[in-house]
């Protein structure tokens, strides 16, 4: 079980890396600098020579391959969780995670193809989070600290659960990072990343004078970029004011709080900078980062709306009955990151 | 269950993906037949000269890094941005200038010369030309460095076509007319450039002392447009006589 969260760690990684190299290919305009697909200028995409990986090629034709590689390590996890996961549910989800990384790269050929037609790239990068989220999601699920709920004892379990505004915010936070991030990939795919030129005032006033769509778009996330970084100090905010003792909640809040402070920079640098190539790619990756934080936050804690799953899972894994922090014992408290 | 679950999944999608590849068999349409225009004497043909003119500084050209690919940055002899091309007395080069209207029904005889667009030194040559309509616009990779040629139009069928190896050409032809159309290669984002596509022949590019000559134009009143890609257009009326020459001046500013 160990090995196998590390795998979804590495994994995770590895999207990062993927979602990053997506980043750099519309940050530097390269997405048809390689004009055909699956084929890279008619070689397989394997033997295409390191030499002439020049230009807008190296974005491009980089991103597919660290796609590749991704494809290839979320097949590996799918044998290893269809051979070594007892849930059902974690098995399914793993073939969703590959179901999404094939279409994934069917979207990628079909968009370069039709010459990167906004619907197509905007799923594109849609999708990509998702799967992301998917692969995060299965390395929580197959931590120790998930399978020991995170060491809760009945008075922590009720003390989560009875706390309707957490549980709220923890479901409102990544929702809304994600319609944020679906907002800036539109923003991006329609080319109004500098439809409003200035900040922190739009055209020198707080709401724009005039509007047309790109302005409306942009517009659209700078209020969305509010809302989120609200949600994420409401979040953060109210997790260090009531679950202290929960590390497994007090890290990633933390953690989010310190990337959305990054990422709300890192938003007003792209425009201030028109687009810096390192800027704006840094903005994606942040962005994913903030999404997968918030996520962990959000599942560590719901945790309690899994424990059947995991009961019947207890009862098949030798390794969850060994383990004697897995039974709640009234009064006892304890943590775990 | 799980295999089949993937399967149908796999089945969905390369049901999906084989639509969407198909394409579509280009449309056919049928134009009505249009009475034969008045035959048009040679003899009594006119021409349109004039030079454009710069007022204003221009922006410095910027220098192009061109260090993301090594051969260009080894053949490359013009590594500066082509946006203004502004001669010794002021002349505006690069300016594209047509008959936008006043032809009315008249048609031409088709061009049958092939117009030659280079990819030399990590450049587009020329930055900027026309072409008719069906005329064979013949693209040459004159760089032992890959380049993909990526056509923008909105009246024509875009393209994106990769040429690899040095002395590769491909021919293309435009079925319709459309000013202007982008050029841009996507390996080499400083490389662009733009075709103006006509129905007939009365075009010109302003040489670098920003001079043009449009002749053997039939006498009539036209409209005739100026395009520079960064100043825009402007247009103005003129009358050609019988075997006369119209002086035609534009004046662009730069703020």
């Amino acid at each position: 079980m160990l090995w196998l969260h590390r795998y979804n760690q590495l994994l995770a990684l590895a999207t990062l890396a993927l979602i990053t190299a997506g980043g750099l290919v519309t940050s530097t305009d390269s997405g048809l600098a390689v004009p055909d697909w699956p084929n890279t200028y008619g070689y397989f995409m394997f033997s295409f020579p390191w030499s002439q990986m020049v230009g807008g090629i190296l974005y491009e034709h980089g991103h597919r391959l660290i796609a590749s590689i991704v494809g290839l390590l979320t097949i590996g996890l799918v044998i290893w969780l269809s051979r070594r996961e007892h849930r059902r549910w974690v098995r399914r989800l793993g073939w969703l995670a590959l179901a999404a990384v094939v279409t994934q790269g069917f979207l990628g050929g079909i968009t370069v193809l039709y010459f990167l037609p906004p619907g197509v790239s905007i799923s594109h990068a849609g999708l990509a989070q998702m799967f992301f989220a998917l692969i995060v999601s299965l390395a929580v699920f197959t931590s120790h600290g998930w399978v020991t709920r995170y060491k809760r004892n009945s008075n922590d379990e009720r003390a989560i659960i009875g706390d309707s505004v957490l549980r709220l915010l923890t479901v409102l936070t990544p929702a809304s990072i994600y319609i944020q991030i679906l907002i800036g990939a539109t923003m991006r795919h329609t080319g109004a990343g500098l439809a409003i030129p200035d900040f922190p005032l739009a055209f020198g006033e707080l709401i724009p004078p005039d509007w047309n769509t790109l302005i409306a778009i942009h517009f659209t996330h700078r209020v969305g970029a509010v809302i989120v970084t609200g949600l994420v100090v409401a979040t953060g905010g109210h997790i260090w004011a009531h679950h202290t003792q929960r590390q497994e909640l007090v890290r990633p809040a933390t953690l989010m709080i310190g990337v959305s402070v990054a990422q709300f920079t890192l938003g007003a640098l792209t425009v201030l900078s028109e687009r810096a190539v390192a800027i704006n790619t840094a903005h994606v990756t942040t962005g994913a980062l903030l999404f997968g934080t918030a996520l962990v936050l959000g599942l560590r804690t719901h945790r309690d709306r899994f424990r059947d799953e995991t009961k019947s899972m207890a009862s098949s894994l030798p390794m969850i009955v060994t383990e004697p922090t897995t039974i709640p014992t009234p009064g006892s408290s304890g943590a775990s990151g | 269950m799980q295999y089949r679950t993937l399967w149908a999944f796999v089945s969905i999608i390369t049901v999906v993906v084989g639509s969407a590849c198909g394409g579509s068999d280009s449309e056919t349409s049928t134009t009505p037949a249009v009475p034969p225009p008045p035959a048009f004497d040679p003899a009594t043909a006119g021409s349109v000269m004039g030079m454009i003119t710069l007022e204003g500084a221009p922006p410095a050209p910027e220098n192009i890094r061109m260090n993301s690919d090594p051969t260009c940055v080894e053949r490359a002899t013009n590594t500066t941005t082509e946006y203004y091309a502004v001669g010794d007395s002021g002349g505006l080069g690069n300016v594209f200038i047509y008959i936008k209207e006043g032809l009315g029904a008249q048609t031409f005889p088709a061009a049958t010369d092939t117009v030659t667009f280079n990819q030399v030194g990590c450049r587009y040559t020329p930055h900027v030309f026309g072409i008719r309509v069906g005329q064979t616009l013949e693209i040459l990779n004159s760089d032992p460095t890959l380049h993909n040629i990526h056509a923008s139009p909105t009246a024509n069928e875009e393209f994106n076509t990769g040429q690899p190896i040095e002395g590769m050409r491909f021919e293309r032809t435009f079925t319709a007319p459309e000013v202007m159309v982008p050029f841009q290669c996507d390996v080499h984002s400083w490389m662009n450039a733009y075709v103006g596509v006509l129905e007939h022949p009365y075009f010109a590019v302003t040489s670098d002392d920003g001079k043009f000559d449009i002749s053997s134009l039939p006498p009539g009143d036209y409209v005739v447009e100026a395009w520079h890609e960064e100043l825009g257009t402007q247009t103005q009326n003129i009358t050609v006589g019988e075997g006369a020459t119209a002086e035609l001046n534009f004046t662009f500013t730069v703020s």
